[in-house]
């Protein structure tokens, strides 16, 4: 910690964003931290408003991976239903933003969106966890949750399958879902094209500093105690049960936020977003990038979705699975762990040839 | 005598649900219970078997052959999987999972690339059987339903009754001491693996003239058989029988009264209150109860 004296206020600053439960807690990781994001916020600018209003969709995955890597990587909950709390917020945004076509309509289909989202999680978490379900019955049951409203969703294509105005339009969809706005009545501030592109930036960053704040509060310290010995965190007098129900809900609202967002920029949802192959993306983006990491899986839903929907057409799963199952062989916990050991072996040579050998350890945590 | 015609639609449409689940899941639970690995791919091998079996008739086997085939090549599929990418992910649950959801991806993908949305399909042998104005088919009725009590019958003679069976499940308690007792487990383990290939083979095979082929095939199949061991429970070759009964009761109830959507939607519900009531499935709580009338006694 030579550097903090230099930079007390920085380092003041970013403290609540740092501890034991994060990686990348030194001046490097904020330094290629803030350069991202001015980088992803340059991006309308030097491209654009289509390209970034394009583009916000894997901004709006990447929040998708992050409510996952919280939960799984943090807390050690594998869920497979994220995208059951993400389409769920879809529809009902939908439902109620068609119904109500002014911005009061529009600022209450995100607050219900998110709210039956998180209701739903909470719902779903009380009854596992509560009911003394195991972490991998979890898994399953969570994936079960999603494939069972896949198979709901999609045979909704009757005219009796309405509500309201907004029909559910089994396979084929729901159309007609407005832009993302708040305000009241028929005064209100619009969040289309590159706006919605900045929105879900912020959306983003904020997700991932409060979460690293969460991670490193009692809290947190109380998650990964629970992810690494269930039984012994009890025995200290932690509420287990209370922690994996809590970890999980919160993990909801933040996939039912970026449900809403999905739905707002392609102005539609389908069942497609419950199937089997699209409950597997925020797994694989956790994994790849790190679940531990809530930065390397924001890189890696950032990276995999843009590879996949932009250059290898029909052999993009066939990629990205193996992609998969050779990261989870070779490099269990994803690729953001071993980012950072890679630099921590640097910064030792380096620190090393300077003679100040205990830098290290700080990257290292 | 209309009466009689919903009895028997609920008879036939019971054994339908029981054979679906018993078969869906006896592979899924045999390298689950057995080994501790979730095959999340458990779908795609009974892809595999029903794709083996359909091209082979097509290439002109009779179909009992054609349905050898299938078990055939899932299980050379299954031997070469575990050899490659599945040894490695022993006592690492979530591993296991992520992994081969992973293969999943890519099978399921391949298959589409390869074949296209869908084969031409094996008619149903059998035909049907006729009841005043109603007709069911045998094969997926009785048929189907023999096949899965004989498999389950002869699984529980291999793993009680023969040296194997003794060997694998010494394994599956305790690897260091069996090894050390001259089992060899590296071998063990891959045969279990490969027996549970063959089932979910065998189940492709069995339902190929009866499903519509196409790659997300498994999907349907693998729903079914993780919420039928999660019912069943840990004891998996008491546990799928028992689940089947259950689920299939409930399935064929509910779909003769409302159509068969409703009758899975109900097939999930039960299993959801079940996991509720009996968090280690039916199997656990028959454990705890005999645990409980043996302290009593």
């Amino acid at each position: 910690m030579s550097s903090e004296s230099k930079s007390s206020l920085l380092a003041r600053v970013r403290s609540p964003f740092e501890g034991p439960n994060t990686i990348g807690n030194s001046n490097a990781f904020w330094a290629s931290f803030t350069l991202g994001i001015v980088l992803l916020g340059l991006y309308p600018v030097l491209f654009g408003a289509y390209a970034a209003e394009s583009s916000s969709v894997y901004l709006v995955y990447a929040l998708l991976g992050v409510s996952l890597a919280f939960i799984w990587g943090f807390c050690g909950i594998l869920s497979f239903g994220q995208v059951a709390f993400f389409g769920i917020a879809g529809y009902t945004f939908g439902i109620v933003s068609i119904n109500i076509s002014t911005y009061t309509g529009v600022t209450l289909g995100l607050l219900t969106g998110v709210l039956v989202a998180t209701l739903f999680a909470a719902l779903l978490g009380y009854f596992m966890f509560y009911g003394g379900i195991r972490e991998v019955y979890v898994t399953i049951i969570t994936l079960v949750v999603a494939l069972v409203l896949h198979t709901f969703m999609g045979q909704t294509a009757g005219s009796e399958w309405a509500i309201g105005d907004a029909r559910l339009g089994g396979f084929n969809g729901m159309v007609g879902v407005p832009d993302l706005a708040v305000g009241f009545g028929t005064t209100g501030l619009e969040f289309a094209g590159a706006m919605h592109y900045y929105i879900a930036l912020l959306v983003l960053v904020a997700t991932v500093l409060g979460l690293r704040a969460l991670v490193n509060s009692q809290f947190g310290y109380a998650m990964v105690a629970t992810r690494e010995d269930e039984t012994r965190t009890e025995m200290f007098g932690y509420n287990t049960t209370f922690i994996k129900f809590a970890t999980f809900t919160i993990g909801g609202a933040l996939a039912g936020l970026s449900g809403v967002l999905f739905v707002t920029w392609g102005n539609y949802i389908d069942p497609s977003e419950f199937a089997i192959t699209a409950a597997a993306m925020p797994v694989i983006w956790a994994s790849i990038g790190g679940r531990e990491s809530l930065v390397g899986t924001v890189a890696a839903a950032i990276v995999i979705q843009w590879l996949q929907l932009q250059l290898i057409g029909e052999w993009a799963l066939v990629i990205v699975g193996s992609l998969l199952i050779v990261v989870i062989l070779v490099l269990p916990n994803g690729i953001a762990p071993g980012v950072r050991d890679l630099v921590a072996s640097f910064q030792e040579n380096r620190d090393k040839d300077a003679g100040t050998p205990a830098a290290a350890e700080e990257v290292s945590d | 005598m209309d009466a009689l015609y919903e009895l028997l639609n609920f008879g036939f449409q019971f054994l339908d649900s029981f054979a679906f689940i018993v078969l869906a899941t006896v592979g899924l639970a045999i390298i689950f219970g057995m080994m501790g690995i979730i095959n999340l791919a458990h779908g795609e091998f009974i892809l595999v078997g029903a794709y083996a079996t359909t091209l082979s008739f097509h290439a002109g086997l009779p179909l009992p052959l054609a349905m050898v085939a299938g078990v055939v090549v899932t299980t050379i599929f299954g031997i070469i999987l575990e050899r490659t990418i599945i040894h490695r992910l022993y006592g690492r649950l979530l591993d296991s999972m992520v992994v081969t959801f992973g293969i999943s991806l890519v099978m399921i993908q391949l298959t589409r690339i390869v074949f296209g949305n869908s084969l031409p399909q094996i008619g149903t042998p059998f035909g049907g059987i006729s009841y005043g104005p109603y007709s069911y088919s045998t094969y997926r009725s009785v048929f189907l339903a023999s096949v899965a009590v004989v498999a389950l019958v002869a699984l529980y003679v291999v793993f009680t009754r023969t040296t194997f069976g003794v060997c694998a499940r010494a394994t599956i308690q305790d690897e260091e001491t069996a090894r050390s007792m001259g089992v060899d487990t590296d071998r063990m383990y891959l045969s279990t693996f490969a027996i549970g290939s063959a089932l979910a083979g065998l189940t492709g095979a069995l339902y190929a003239p009866a499903t519509t082929m196409s790659p997300e095939l498994g999907t349907y199949f693998l729903v079914e058989a993780f919420v039928a061991v999660v019912v069943g429970g840990p004891s998996v070759l008491l546990g799928t029988p028992l689940a089947g009964v259950l689920l299939g009761t409930v399935d064929a109830f509910f779909a003769n009264l409302w159509g068969q959507f409703m009758g899975t939607v109900f097939l999930l519900l039960t299993a959801i209150i079940a996991i509720r009531l009996m968090p280690d499935g039916i199997t656990g709580l028959l454990r705890d109860l005999r645990e409980k009338w043996g302290q009593s006694e």
